[in-house]
C-alpha cells in the first residue's frame, strides 16, 4: 500500500491524484497530512504541489464528465469524510480508464457514494443558505455565525453575493475557523482575530446597530405567531430544523430543546 | 412605537397564516440592477414552525378589518377578535429588514377587504409597487388578488408580484353559498381567467421580446378549505385538475380546516384538524402533476374518498395488480414512476443505471426505494422474500403491518361517532 500525502487542500488533492498516475501507484491511498497516523507496511509519499499539476487533472475531469459530475466531485471533497478520499481516486480511475459516460452508473460503488456523499454537501448548502442569521452592527456590516457540517462557504458564496449585492456583509465558519466577507466589489476569505469579548464571535451584542435587538424581537415575535397550536408536530419540526442548528438561530436560540425523541 | 408594531405582526401574522401557500420557487426575477435580493430559481425555507410548515415568506395581511362574514374565516366581520392595520411603510420596512437579515425570501401580503375591492387591490399594489422602484427590491412577492378589482389594478399588481392567488377556499357553490352567503364564485374565477391570459400573453411576447416587463412569473396559484363543507375528494380532485388544465395553475393548496368558530354550520371547536385526508390529497395532486396520472386513475365516483389507510399510488396499484409485478430491467420510465416506494428521482436512477447492467435487489436498496411498498411490486428476486398470488387486501394488510404511518399515533384515523 501506498500512502501518498496532502495538505488537506483541494488543489493538494488534485495534485495528489496527480502523482498517483504519474508514478503509477496501482494500489495507493490518498491521505491529509494532518490525519495519516503512519503505516507498518508500505511506502509514504508527499504529493508535489504544483498548480500546472492540479490545473491538469481538473482538466482532463471536465473534459471527460458533465459539469454535474465534475461539481459532484467537488463537493465529495468538501463533505471533509474520512473515506472521501478513497472513494474519490475509485471514481476518478474509472472515469479515465472509461473515458467518461459512467457517470450515472449508479451499480459502481464510487458512483453511488458520490451520488450521495454531494447530495448531503448540497443539502448543508442549502440549508446554509436558508438558516444564516445576519446580525447588524453599528457599522453596517451584516454578520452571521454558523457551523454546518461540511466546508460548505465555497458553495454559497456566489448565492449571497447576487442576493446581498447592495450590503457589506460576514458569513463565520466558527468550526473551520474562518469567513468569508464581501466588500461591496468582491467576496474574499477572511480569518478574523476576535475582540475578546465576543467569545470567539459569537456574542457581538455590543456592536449592535440600535434596531437590531427590535427586529430579532419581531422575528421571534412572527415565527411564534404563525405557528398553528391545533396542528403541533414536533417530530416534522424537529426534522427539518435539526437541533444542533438551533444555538445560531435568532428565532430558536432561547427555545429549550426538547427531550431525547419527544414529540 | 416598537410595542405598538410588535402586537400588530402578531395580530397579522396569526390572521394569515391559514393561507398554506409558502411556495417561493419558480420566478425569473434576477438582481440586475444591484439592488437588494435574488428570486431566480430554487425557494428557500428559512426556518420551519413547530407545526413543522415552512416559513419562506413573511406573511401577513395588510389588515384584518373586513366587510365580509365568510364563517369559515377568521377575519369575519361578526368575529370578537382584535382588529389592525399597517400602514404601507411599515409593511415595507419589515419586508427590507427581515430580508437583509436572511429571515425570509420575500413577502407575502394579502388583507380583509376593508372597504371596497379596489380600495384595498390599490394599497396592496402600492406596497409592491414601492419595495419594487424606491426600494430595489428583488425578492419574492406574492399578492392576492382581489376578488371585484379592476382589469387595471390586477394588471398592475402583476408587473410587481412574482405570484398571485385568488383563493377559491370553498370547493363548491353550495359550500360558498352557505358559509359565505355574500360571496360567489363565479366573481372569484374571473381574475383567475383575467390573470390566466395575462400570464399567457406575457410567456409568448417574452419570447419575442426578451426586455418585456415580467408579469407573475411564478404563475398563480389557489387554495381550498378541506372538511369545513361536505364535499368528496372526488369533487375536490377533479376541480384541482380543471384548474391545472384550464386555468394554467401552478399549483392547488389544501389547507385542513381548523375550527376557529362556534358556528353550527362547521365543525365545532376541539374537532381534529383533517390532516391525513390533507396529506392524502396532496399525494394525489403530485400524481397528476409529476408522475403522469390522470385524475379518473385516481379516484372515480363510485368510490368518491381517498384510502385514509394507504397512500393514492398504492391505492391505484392494489386496484391495477394485473400491471404488476414489474421488470424493472426492461419496463419504460412512465411504469417505473407508478411502482408504489419507487419515487422520481428513483425511477430515473434505475433507468439510467441498467444501461450499465442488471439491476440487481442491492442496486434498488442504494437507490433508496421504499423496500416495504415495492418488493410486492417488482419483479426481482429479494432476499428470502417469496412472491405468490396474493390478494389486494393480502398485500395491503402485509405493507400496513410493517409499516409506520408518520400520524400513529397523534392522529389516529378514528372515525367520528355521532
Amino acid at each position: 500500500m501506498q500512502a501518498v500525502l496532502y495538505d488537506g487542500s483541494w488543489e493538494g488533492f488534485l495534485c495528489a491524484v496527480f502523482d498517483v498516475y504519474e508514478y503509477k501507484y496501482n494500489d495507493a491511498s490518498i491521505c491529509p497530512e494532518s490525519r495519516f497516523t503512519g503505516h507498518l507496511f508500505g511506502a509514504v509519499h508527499h504529493a508535489r504541489m504544483e498548480s500546472a499539476h492540479s490545473d491538469r487533472v481538473w482538466k482532463g475531469l471536465e473534459r471527460v464528465l458533465p459539469k454535474a459530475a465534475c461539481d459532484a466531485i467537488y463537493r465529495t471533497f468538501l463533505s471533509g469524510l474520512e473515506d472521501m478520499e478513497g472513494h474519490l481516486l475509485a471514481y476518478i480511475r474509472y472515469a479515465f480508464a472509461s473515458g467518461g459516460a459512467m457517470e450515472d452508473d449508479f451499480s459502481h460503488p464510487a458512483v453511488i457514494y458520490l451520488g450521495q456523499t454531494a447530495r448531503k454537501v448540497y443539502r448543508e448548502k442549502h440549508r446554509m443558505e436558508a438558516f444564516v442569521r445576519f446580525q447588524k452592527t453599528a457599522d453596517d456590516l451584516f454578520y452571521a455565525l454558523i457551523e454546518p457540517d461540511y466546508n460548505v462557504l465555497p458553495l454559497i458564496s456566489d448565492h449571497f453575493r447576487t442576493r446581498y449585492a447592495d450590503q457589506r456583509w460576514m458569513i463565520y465558519d466558527a468550526r473551520r475557523k474562518y469567513g468569508i466577507y464581501y466588500d461591496l466589489q468582491e467576496v474574499r476569505q477572511v480569518a478574523i482575530q476576535f475582540d475578546e469579548t465576543t467569545g470567539q464571535g459569537r456574542d457581538i451584542t455590543q456592536a449592535y446597530e440600535p434596531t437590531e435587538p427590535m427586529y430579532q424581537a419581531l422575528w421571534q415575535q412572527y415565527f411564534k405567531s404563525v405557528n398553528i397550536g391545533a396542528r403541533k408536530n414536533t417530530k416534522l419540526h424537529v426534522q427539518h430544523m435539526p437541533k444542533r442548528y438551533w444555538k445560531n438561530l435568532t428565532e430558536k436560540i432561547h427555545t429549550p430543546c426538547p427531550p431525547e425523541g419527544g414529540t | 412605537m416598537n410595542q405598538r408594531i410588535l402586537e400588530k405582526l402578531s395580530i397579522l401574522a396569526d390572521a394569515a397564516k391559514y393561507d398554506v401557500s409558502c411556495s417561493s420557487s419558480g420566478s425569473k426575477r434576477k438582481n440586475d440592477n444591484g439592488g437588494l435580493g435574488n428570486a431566480e430559481g430554487m425557494g428557500i425555507c428559512h426556518a420551519y414552525t413547530e407545526d413543522g410548515r415552512c416559513v419562506s415568506l413573511l406573511k401577513i395581511l395588510l389588515t384584518n378589518h373586513c366587510i365580509f362574514d365568510c364563517a369559515y374565516c377568521v377575519s369575519r366581520k361578526s368575529n370578537d377578535v382584535k382588529r389592525a392595520a399597517f400602514t404601507v411603510q411599515e409593511v415595507v420596512d419589515l419586508t427590507i429588514n427581515f430580508y437583509r437579515r436572511n429571515y425570509i425570501e420575500g413577502l407575502f401580503l394579502s388583507s380583509g377587504i376593508f372597504s371596497d375591492p379596489d380600495t384595498t387591490m390599490e394599497r396592496l399594489v402600492r406596497i409592491a409597487k414601492k419595495l419594487r422602484t424606491e426600494e430595489r427590491f428583488n425578492g419574492y412577492i406574492h399578492l392576492k388578488a382581489i376578488p371585484g378589482a379592476s382589469d387595471e389594478l390586477i394588471h398592475e399588481a402583476g408587473l410587481y408580484a412574482d405570484r398571485l392567488s385568488v383563493n377559491l377556499e370553498m370547493p363548491s357553490v353550495e359550500g360558498l353559498k352557505l358559509l359565505a352567503p355574500d360571496k360567489k364564485q363565479e366573481d372569484m374565477i374571473k381574475p383567475m381567467v383575467y390573470l390566466k391570459n395575462e400570464i399567457v400573453a406575457n410567456k409568448e411576447e417574452r419570447q419575442v421580446l426578451k426586455k418585456a416587463p415580467l408579469f407573475a412569473p411564478a404563475g398563480q396559484s389557489t387554495q381550498l378549505v378541506i372538511g369545513a363543507t361536505p364535499e368528496s375528494d372526488f369533487q375536490i380532485l377533479k376541480l384541482s385538475d380543471a384548474f391545472y388544465k384550464n386555468m394554467n395553475l401552478k399549483r392547488v393548496y389544501y389547507s385542513g380546516y381548523v375550527p376557529i368558530s362556534n358556528d353550527n354550520r362547521l365543525p365545532a371547536i376541539g374537532t381534529p384538524v383533517p390532516m391525513i385526508r390533507e396529506n392524502r390529497l396532496y399525494q394525489a395532486d403530485w400524481l397528476m402533476r409529476s408522475y403522469g396520472f390522470h385524475v379518473d386513475e385516481i379516484i372515480t365516483p363510485e368510490d368518491p374518498f381517498l384510502d385514509m389507510q394507504v397512500d393514492p399510488k398504492l391505492g391505484w396499484a392494489l386496484r391495477n395488480l394485473d400491471k404488476f409485478p414489474v421488470d424493472v430491467n426492461t419496463a419504460d420510465l412512465e411504469l417505473l414512476k407508478r411502482i408504489p416506494g419507487v419515487g422520481v428521482q428513483s425511477a430515473q436512477k434505475i433507468w439510467q443505471a441498467r444501461r450499465y447492467g442488471k439491476i440487481t435487489w442491492d442496486h434498488l436498496k442504494k437507490f433508496n426505494i421504499a423496500t416495504n411498498r415495492a418488493k410486492w411490486f417488482i419483479n426481482l428476486k429479494v432476499d428470502d422474500f417469496q412472491r405468490k398470488d396474493y390478494s389486494p387486501q393480502q398485500i395491503k394488510n402485509a405493507i400496513l403491518q410493517h409499516g409506520h404511518s408518520k400520524y400513529t399515533p397523534n392522529y389516529t384515523p378514528q372515525l367520528a361517532l355521532f
